[in-house]
């Protein structure tokens, strides 16, 4: 096989790897029964499969070109940076919603999240005090 | 020769890419809750995404990466700014 034979190949796999698991992350997101398990379908397995596209896409443009193109890795390392963020904020929204009794939010397999000691709500920026989840403040 | 299975991969891709966002308005109008709806939304700017940088590779063309930067850009920020609304009941407090 030819050095560009191979670059083909190569560029061809991370193509079909990215869109798989971009469409088993989507796929995950129908199937799986709550939100804090559907959270795990596209924060890594749809954030990797982009990732893999985006590769593809930087190698592409060596072979098509003979130049090598960065700012697809911007838009890589942008997306890897961002997806454990907005994570976090839809996670936060679902606790909150649990927490004011929102029939439409179903809680995931561990039950619905108790109630810190100051009966306050976490998830909303409230300072922190004794008993908010991973403070220091009694250590 | 250079490009001889990309088209078949790209087929695949967008296939594969038009398939996943066919489930994630599936799960927007399907909820059950609001969380969901916003996680649906957020995954479909990601598979958008992908959509567009393919596009890209089809047509050999370097300009449809600044789309696909802003789109990353502006789909961050709109998933926490619904996400800060329905923790906050404002954005920009």
């Amino acid at each position: 096989m030819t050095a560009a034979g191979f670059a083909d190949t190569l560029v061809s796999a991370l193509i079909v790897i990215g869109a798989g698991f971009a469409l088993v992350g989507s796929w995950g997101l129908v199937r799986l029964p709550s939100l804090m398990e559907r959270l795990h379908g596209p924060t890594k397995a749809s954030t990797l499969g982009l990732g893999a596209i985006l590769v593809a896409s930087v190698l592409w443009f060596h072979l098509a070109r003979g130049v090598w193109t960065t700012h697809e890795l911007l838009v890589s390392v942008f997306l890897f940076m961002t997806a454990p963020i907005s994570a976090n904020m839809v996670a936060k929204v679902h606790l909150h919603r649990l927490r004011q009794r929102e029939p439409s939010e179903r809680p995931g397999p561990a039950g619905a999240p108790a109630a810190p000691p100051s009966g306050a709500d976490w998830a909303t920026h409230e300072a922190p005090h004794e008993g908010t989840p991973g403070d220091f403040v009694g250590d | 020769m250079i490009g001889a299975i990309v088209p078949w991969a790209l087929t695949f891709g967008f296939g594969a890419l038009g398939l996943a966002l066919a489930m994630n308005l599936w799960r927007l109008f399907k909820g059950p809750g609001v969380a969901d709806r916003i996680l649906a939304l957020d995954t479909m700017v990601i598979n958008v995404i992908g959509i567009i940088v393919l596009t890209g590779i089809a047509t050999n063309s370097g300009t449809s990466f600044e789309a696909a930067l802003l789109l990353a850009m502006v789909g961050f920020v709109g998933t926490v700014a619904y996400a800060k609304f329905l923790l906050r009941g404002d954005i920009i407090e």
